[in-house]
């Protein structure tokens, strides 16, 4: 049986094709992913951009329309995908997919491009309590991005420079816009890049971190979403959290789709 | 499941909290939802398929500015939200 996940985010549509595998010996039903698929949306028609990141999964893995059982999406922009069978929160559908991964998983940290949430999570991958909606994208990845631009940094050149840093410059400012100018006054302070790179990233996951503790840190935290591919908001989130490990999944931004077809298969049965 | 909403920042902590486990058999009758002038509140089935209330997506951002009206500078002596929810499933951290 063959299942899919639709994580239909703020800035990328991500799809996994899981397979219900069976395996000798085994209680529970076990599952291999078939195919991810991560495609930028081109145009701002949602729906088009789901029906063309499943299409193009569905053809890399060798698979119809047809032999998929049920479609479960997840994401911002979960109602407009038309053809799904049910959409389901972040929260659900995140602390399924990490606690697959990492089955010791309790405290789940999302920050994707828009939002970032905390989630505390029971041993079968329930969403027991959350944290969310973080007053602006200052909590997100796009902020990253946005100040790697006012650097003129690639994003991950951003992520390594701050690595190379181990100076704290308080960021105040608490949206985009102001944080950019205080970037602007920070580079014409000759502040180094490698600093200014780890006061956006210490700022980034100091509003994370609240965020995360409101809910509590409980056992294994796992970091899913996008940016769990800068490993200088990792070092950050680690020294903000005082916990010496994040678990970090190799493709952390397919982690929610990944609970979404879990799910979907789960009630297929 | 708990649901927080809000943020924590310089200023202070600005949480609305809703543990939805206490929404499925309200004996309030969702007095939450007429209770709130600003209509905060919206009855939504979650991902287990019961009946619980929630912050309006729209609403989630601004909750520091929406719910101040009902501080006590506003006139109130109580919140409105949290004196209707009688299973005591709202809770407000500020």
């Amino acid at each position: 049986m063959i299942t899919a996940g639709i994580d239909m985010g703020s800035r990328s549509v991500k799809v996994v094709l899981l397979e219900q595998i069976k395996v000798e010996g085994a209680k529970a039903p076990s599952f291999a992913v078939k195919k991810a698929h991560l495609m930028l949306p081109g145009d701002l028609d949602a729906d088009q951009a789901a029906e063309k990141a499943f299409d193009a999964a569905l053809a890399e893995a060798g698979v119809t329309r047809d032999q998929v059982k049920s479609v479960f999406a997840t994401g911002a922009g979960r109602g407009q995908v038309a053809f799904a069978t049910e959409g389901i929160t972040e929260m659900t559908a995140g602390a399924r997919g990490a606690v697959f991964m990492y089955p010791q998983a309790r405290t789940v940290v999302d920050v994707g491009a828009e939002e970032g949430r905390g989630i505390k999570t029971d041993p079968d991958g329930k969403a027991i309590d959350f944290a969310g909606n973080e007053k602006c994208a200052a909590g997100a990845g796009s902020f990253a991005e946005a100040m790697s631009r006012a650097l003129q940094l690639s994003l991950k050149e951003f992520g390594e420079a701050s690595l190379r840093s181990d100076k704290s410059i308080p960021m105040n400012a608490q949206c985009t816009v102001f944080a950019e100018s205080e970037v602007v006054s920070l580079i014409h302070s000759s502040t180094p890049k490698e600093d200014i790179a780890k006061a956006v990233l210490d700022a980034v996951a100091s509003r994370v971190c609240a965020m995360v503790r409101r809910v509590g840190i409980e056992g294994n935290v796992v970091l899913i979403g996008g940016m769990g591919h800068n490993p200088g908001f990792v070092q950050s989130l680690k020294t903000a959290m005082d916990v010496d490990q994040v678990l970090l999944p190799e493709l952390p931004e397919f982690v929610s789709a990944l609970g979404c077809a879990l799910i979907a298969a789960e009630r297929v049965h | 499941m708990i649901a927080n909403y809000g943020y924590k920042d310089g200023s202070g902590e600005y949480y609305i909290s809703i543990d939805t486990d206490k929404c499925i058999d309200c004996a309030a009758e969702r007095a939450c939802l007429k209770a709130c002038p600003q209509q905060m509140f919206e009855i939504i089935t979650d991902d287990y398929d019961d009946e619980v209330a929630w912050v309006r997506k729209e609403k989630t951002r601004a909750l520091a500015y929406d719910c101040a009206e009902c501080k006590p500078a506003g006139g109130y002596t109580s919140l409105p939200c949290t004196t209707a929810c009688t299973p005591g499933a709202i809770k407000h951290s500020w």
